[in-house]
């Protein structure tokens, strides 16, 4: 059975033994700090479907297969052909990532995944976080990345949007924060004034106390104090005056507070961000102003556009690389719902000043014919080409300056050089 | 302590009155109270808005039937308030294992509709919370909000969709692992034509079933057949039913079920008796998958009882605040106040994240969501402000007075409470004035409710 808990459990002892001692966080925050380059995951959560993403235009098949679905050759983006040749196009409503395309800051890595692809969300986001198919309850690979870093680590090294840490995120020796609302992470008190900071200093002392018999305790102790720690960098990450509006939404805003986090030096070294909506079985809707997926473009061509003109004209865009993945792709022929059922590869994005932008790999030819080899599953769904490990390696390695082999466990070196 | 033990875990904390119901009942008496609560009227609904209980914040009237928000008070209300603490413990299990979210439902059926439909289905999970998970397995596949959240509602022979045979398979029933990939394609299948009508009303389409045979990876029929027969359209619905049956009764189903009942009532964390999980599994076959016999046989194991797993079980956030609530007291405070803070704590009721449920244990504890728990204790606090010192009157003798009588009151396992004691006596002077008490009683429940240890049931 998947599940967090064996890692969870065996996770605890080693996890209160290695607090970072909080006096040394001012300046662990400048040693770790903003100079250096920030990595943001985005988890586009349900399955993407990189055939609507990233539109194979010219192929038939593409429009035999999906006749509700099929987005008109007429009304991509077109990007070029990749190294087969193949002519491809962003979706419609990805205006704002195909100029980012343009400048060469942009890149389209085409079917990504693994072998054996689990059709199953739960599966395939832990095979994905942990990046290990063949033991998805082990730490996530970001955690262990951090992991590497020289320790103390900060309690802001990472940190997550969401409510809760991401198994990507989770590791035995590494805690991260995870602050969904900066105006929200405040400590309060039913009193004021010295009363109050006296209940402020209280709290803080009893989170110190770590029972090194009780690691449950410990563990919410610890988390409390890296609450308590953190409170004021992060207060002075919601005075930060973006030079672009963000999307009113939910990753609009959390790129807003990343970006923010960023310009304010606060010494975070990795984000995690999430949209979802993905999971699109049914009325999927790629063309229509009110369509799901339409919607679900818009959403991140608008978030993801904001943060690059953002960081560009403050200065940290070259400090920059966002990722995106998603746990599978979808099948290629439209279900009668008029969506799409789990699938297999699916695309990943890279953008930020160090990508070197571009379509990498070869598209799938949609062709259902058994014997075409960029399909699996009878046909049903598109292989992967590249390993998704190899472009986890390529941001560990020329990006973050790490060690792919000692991170993935395993010589993934043989990736797209997007960075 | 063993009473308030089980009333943590198989309810959700005791208030004063509670204890007092139960303290004169011995272990066995007091399980059996809470497991046989059929007997017990469930009139608490009817208590909401009077005085004496917790109060509800509303746009416009009180409208728990159609307003999600006024439905997650009515669910908090019970919470803190049913006198079968078990029945809402196990339908907020349910909740988790069937996980169901309202913001899809509502985008089908609108706002008021997507609430009517979220309520039909924890209602039917609550008056099954001690059922038969055949029974439970056999509704969800009918229930309307699982129709549309799951997508069964648009599947038919045409075009078979996966989603909810997956789901079936995968979280309530074998678990991932136990199931093929055909076996979805088979199970989705089975269920064509299992859909709604017009008014969100379940509906069998005979005219959208897929009549051929169905073959699995496990066996269906008691004698080990594995291929549902071609079936008229007009029967088909006895593939369902098959289906359903033999899942229900699979010892791969059956391990799973109450390895999760056993990580909800006894530990998360200690690895259970491979033994003990296996004579719940047989409790559970030898019943016809009744989760009753087996809640009421964890309740009574000593591995239940063992003092090593008291006080270890990460709360859920709905834990944290009906106890919290039960304890520090409600006169004036409304279930409003607690929605907002649980999201940021990470459980919107009837807003599960995905189909899996929440993520558990561990996975509650962000410092964002950390900070969540320390604020509503605060704010709870605030609001009990006057209450507390008033109840704190006997203890105004001195500041170790005061935080014996306030760790009495909210329970949690300080190995000391000398951080407390430095707190009360802590600022100006000890008087023990009206005003002090007031400061201080606040500032008490605040740290303990927002301590690492009261996080724990």
């Amino acid at each position: 059975m998947m599940t967090r808990r064996t890692f969870v459990k065996n996770g605890v002892a080693a996890f209160t033994v290695s607090l970072a001692a909080p006096r040394f966080l001012s300046d662990l925050a400048r040693a770790q700090g903003a100079s250096s380059r920030n990595l943001i995951v985005l988890d586009l959560s349900g399955g993407n479907d990189g055939l609507s993403l990233l539109v194979p235009y010219t192929d038939s098949f593409y429009y035999s297969r999906r006749p509700t679905l099929a987005i008109p050759a007429a009304s991509v983006l077109q990007i070029g052909t990749d190294t087969s040749g193949k002519a491809l196009g962003l979706h419609p409503k990805l205006t704002g990532l195909k100029d980012i395309f343009n400048q060469g800051r942009l890149a389209v890595i085409q079917r990504v995944g693994y072998a054996n692809s689990s059709r199953s969300h739960f599966a395939g986001t832990d095979i994905w976080s942990t990046a290990n198919p063949a033991n998805s309850s082990e730490s996530g690979w970001v955690g262990r990345y951090l992991a590497t870093l020289a320790p103390p680590l900060d309690p802001l090294v990472a940190w997550n949007t969401t409510g809760d840490t991401p198994h990507a995120l989770q590791s035995p020796s590494v805690s991260v924060a995870s602050i969904p609302s900066v105006s929200g992470y405040a400590f309060n008190s039913p009193n004021s004034g010295a009363e109050a900071q006296l209940e402020r200093s209280t709290a803080a002392t009893i989170a110190s106390h770590v029972p090194v018999d009780k690691p449950h305790i410990a563990f919410v102790g610890t988390t409390a104090q890296a609450a308590l720690a953190t409170l004021d960098r992060v207060a002075s990450v919601g005075t930060y005056k973006p030079s672009v509006t963000y999307p009113n939404n939910g990753f609009g805003q959390a790129l807003q507070a990343i970006a923010g986090a960023m310009s304010k030096g606060i010494g975070t070294k990795v984000f995690w961000v999430q949209t979802g909506g993905f999971d699109t079985h049914a009325s999927q809707d790629t063309t229509n102003d009110n369509g799901a997926y339409v919607k679900l473009m818009v959403t991140l061509n608008d978030g993801l556009t904001a943060l690059y003109t953002d960081l560009k004209n403050t200065g940290l865009l070259n400090d920059t690389l966002m990722l995106s993945f998603s746990e599978f792709g979808r099948r290629i022929t439209e279900n009668g719902s008029k969506g799409t059922d789990h699938g297999a590869a699916s695309v990943m994005l890279a953008m930020g000043g160090g990508v070197r932008g571009g379509l990498f790999g070869t598209a799938a030819s949609l062709n259902p014919d058994a014997s075409n080899p960029t399909l699996e599953n009878s046909g049903g769904d598109v292989t992967f080409e590249t390993d998704f490990r190899a472009a986890y390696a390529r941001v560990i390695d020329n990006w973050l300056g790490g060690d792919s082999v000692g991170v993935l466990g395993g010589n993934f070196k043989t990736g797209p050089a997007f960075v | 302590m063993a009473i308030d033990h089980l009333l943590r875990r198989a309810g959700f904390g005791a208030s004063s009155d509670d204890l007092a119901e139960y303290e004169p009942l011995s272990y066995s008496e007091a399980v059996d109270r809470l497991v046989n609560y059929e007997a017990i009227p469930d009139d608490v609904d009817s208590k909401i808005g009077q005085p004496g209980y917790v109060g509800t914040t509303s746009n416009g009237p009180f409208s728990p039937d159609t307003v999600i928000n006024d439905a997650r008070q009515r669910w908090l209300f019970r919470m803190i308030h049913s006198n079968r603490p078990l029945q809402e413990k196990m339908t907020l299990f349910w909740h988790n294992y069937f996980a169901t979210g309202y913001s899809k439902v509502a985008g089908a059926a609108k706002a008021d509709g997507g609430t009517t439909l979220m309520n039909g289905q924890i209602d039917f999970l609550r008056t099954n919370a001690l059922g038969n998970l055949r029974d439970l397995l056999l509704g969800i596949a009918k229930d309307p909000a699982m129709l549309i959240w799951l997508d069964g509602d648009t599947n038919t022979k045409a075009k078979p969709q996966e989603n909810f045979g997956r789901e079936l398979m995968e979280l309530f029933s074998r678990g991932v692992g136990y199931y093929t990939e055909d076996d979805v394609y088979a199970a989705a299948r089975v269920f064509t034509g299992w859909n709604l009508d017009k008014s969100f009303k379940f509906v069998f389409n005979a005219n959208a079933h897929e009549t051929t045979a169905k073959t699995f990876s496990f066996p269906i029929y008691a004698d080990g057949g594995r291929t549902i027969p071609a079936r008229a359209a007009s029967a088909g619905m006895q593939d369902g039913i098959d289906l359903i049956n033999a899942l229900a009764m699979h010892q791969e189903t059956a391990t799973r079920v109450v390895t999760k009942l056993y990580n909800y009532f006894v530990s998360e964390t200690v690895t259970p008796n491979p033994a003990f999980i296996a004579g719940l599994a047989d409790t559970y076959l030898r019943n016809a998958s009744a989760i009753q016999p087996v809640v009421a046989q964890i309740l009574l194991s000593p591995q239940f009882q063992d003092p090593s797993v008291v006080f270890t079980r990460y709360s859920w956030p709905a834990e944290f605040v009906a106890r919290a609530i039960k304890e520090t007291g409600w006169t004036g405070f409304s279930v409003g106040s607690a929605l907002t803070p649980m999201i940021n704590m990470s459980q919107q009721l009837y807003e599960p994240p995905n189909v899996a449920g929440w993520v558990l244990g561990q996975a509650w504890f962000s410092t964002g969501a950390m900070l969540a728990r320390m604020n509503f204790a605060s704010t709870l606090a605030l609001n009990q402000k006057f209450r507390l010192a008033t109840a704190a009157t006997g203890a105004r003798s001195s500041p170790q007075a005061l935080v014996a009588f306030m760790t009495s009151r909210l329970t949690a396992p300080f190995d000391s409470t000398s951080d407390l004691a430095a707190y009360a006596s802590g600022g100006a002077a000890w008087t023990g004035s009206d005003a002090q008490l007031q400061a201080k009683a606040s500032g008490l429940a605040h740290l303990i409710l927002g301590s690492p240890e009261y996080q724990f049931v």
